[in-house]
């Protein structure tokens, strides 16, 4: 592992990044099947690392366990260790896993808007969560995150219509509104853009580089073009284990491990 | 078009007890067979009342039954206890009027308003439980996700994520079971004690529309008196439906903004 990051830090010629987090022999199961197993990777701060493979490899399982997510399926079990800043989120004498996700917010494949809550109020809901705002307070909160994700200006007319009334994409940026009201550090996006069409796709991918400066982010995909346009790393995933990580550019132009060259060049997947 | 030719129906059969009484039928509490004197009232306030009384029991407990079965057992018996309650729904009500009779008016100081209520609510139960699991175990899974994602505890996330979308399906439930109440006859009349008089008190006889229908339709002897007890039935179908009205209304009002 530590091979892979001196490397990827020599490729960069750069400062040395700093590890958001840092995951430690990673295994996952549903019930007796093993979906992940043994993953190492470093998820580094202020940057885009994107997650690749073929369904069923293994990566939204992955993210899943990053925020602790996997664990509220039944039978699901989980071993090996994920540091956020150092600290074993695992470890339950330090976090508790209400603080993890707000720490660490998630954005799902399928825009997912509480259905019966307004515009508003589902950009609210988070922050309603952790204490009471008043609200011009939280009038002030609701509009600066919209317009963080892109959407004020095309939501500041209908703010208290239904979530839902909103096309997919701005569903789906509304939904990414609703992750950065709670101030995560970290964001996971599972696969944010597998159900938009492509002007859709391109606004999220913008909002991505965006949101980047002040963020870490890590975005699941099966599009390896998105990938390559979004992400500073990007990792490969096949049949639960990690073939590869390296920075963007060298996954896709010169890859190391020959079933990496096999996918990003379309051989299968 | 069913409803409007049963509409017409009882309305042509009540003809003669409208022309006698007119409005004044629905306010009075006279009840008179053998001097062809009737009133409405008596039944109207038990039907609703013993309703009201059995909805404002069997909601909350069918509720939080619902909730703890769909939300947080995870028990293996899960199942069974979902089984059971279901089965509840199917047991005839005249064996409800039995235990009733010999179990429950006993318990509760005689057949009264309140053990009517009581047995109707142990009868709505199950349908309140049942629809509202299966409306709350529809919710997508992935809203509770997105709830939980954002820190929400286990019952925040109900609150948050499932409640709302849940809430006309709900509201549903607490319909039909409101409409079976209504309608319901048996074990009722077995219960309820069966004097046509209102008594501020619950522990006191009433009498249900549903059940004086039923209990002196055989016995009417003169054409006013018949003609009356349909009219009864006429009462019964229009609370069913301005209560159906009602629901709608109100599930409109809570998913209705939507399009």
């Amino acid at each position: 592992m530590d091979r892979v990051i001196e490397k990827v830090k020599k490729e960069e010629k750069m400062v040395i990044e700093r590890s958001k987090m840092s995951v430690e022999n990673l295994s996952a199961w549903f019930g007796d099947k093993q979906a992940l197993f043994n993953i190492n990777i470093e998820l580094f701060e202020n940057k885009v690392t994107a997650i690749i493979g073929p369904s069923g490899c293994g990566k939204s399982t992955f993210i899943r366990n990053l925020n602790r997510l996997h664990e509220t399926i039944s039978g699901a079990k989980v071993s090996g260790k994920v540091y956020l800043d150092g600290r074993d989120i695992f470890d339950h004498n330090c976090c508790d896993v209400v603080t993890l996700r707000r720490r660490v917010g998630m954005v799902f494949q399928k825009p997912t808007p509480f259905p019966t809550m307004t515009i508003y109020e589902n950009v609210a809901a988070g922050i309603k969560l952790y204490g009471k705002k008043p609200k011009g307070k939280l009038d002030q909160i609701v509009e600066q995150i919209l317009k963080q994700a892109a959407l004020w200006d095309e939501v500041k007319d209908v703010l208290y219509k239904p979530g839902p009334s909103l096309s997919g994409g701005q569903q789906q940026r509304l939904c990414i509104a609703r992750a950065l009201a709670i101030e995560p550090e970290v964001i996971l996006l599972d696969e944010p853009c597998s159900a938009l069409d492509p002007i859709s796709t391109a606004k999220i991918e913008e909002l991505i580089h965006k949101l980047k400066q002040n963020y870490t982010i890590i975005i699941v995909t099966h599009n390896m073009q998105q990938a390559a346009r979004v992400a500073d790393y990007t990792a490969f995933f096949l049949l639960g284990e990690m073939i590869e990580f390296e920075v963007t550019s060298k996954i896709f132009t010169a890859p190391q491990d020959k079933r990496t060259e096999d996918y990003v060049t379309g051989r299968f997947g | 078009m069913l409803l409007l030719l049963l509409l017409l129906l009882l309305l042509i059969k009540s003809s003669l007890g409208f022309k006698t009484f007119g409005f004044g039928f629905f306010f009075s509490s006279a009840w008179d067979p053998l001097h062809d004197v009737f009133g409405a009232l008596p039944f109207i306030y038990g039907t609703i009342m013993s309703s009201l009384i059995a909805l404002l029991i069997a909601l909350p407990l069918g509720l939080s039954c619902s909730i703890y079965l769909a939300e947080i057992s995870h028990s293996k018996f899960k199942e069974h206890i979902a089984t059971m309650i279901d089965l509840l729904a199917a047991i005839p009500s005249v064996v409800y009027g039995l235990w009733g009779i010999f179990v429950l008016a006993p318990a509760l100081g005689g057949p009264s308003l309140l053990t009517g209520g009581v047995i109707l609510s142990i009868m709505l139960l199950p349908t309140i439980t049942a629809i509202s699991r299966e409306v709350i175990q529809a919710v997508p899974h992935n809203l509770r996700e997105s709830a939980l994602a954002l820190g929400a505890t286990k019952w925040e996330t109900f609150k948050l994520a499932v409640f709302g979308p849940a809430l006309s399906g709900i509201v549903g439930a607490v319909i039909l079971g409101l409409g079976r109440a209504l309608g319901e006859t048996m074990a009722v009349t077995m219960v309820i004690g069966n004097r046509p008089a209102i008594s501020p008190s619950l522990f006191a006889p009433a009498y249900t529309l549903a059940s004086v229908i039923a209990n002196e339709f055989a016995e009417a002897t003169s054409e006013v008196n018949l003609s009356v007890l349909v009219e009864l039935g006429l009462i019964l179908l229009v609370i069913t439906v301005i209560v159906n009205g009602i629901a709608r209304i109100l599930v409109w009002k809570t998913t209705g903004h939507k399009k």
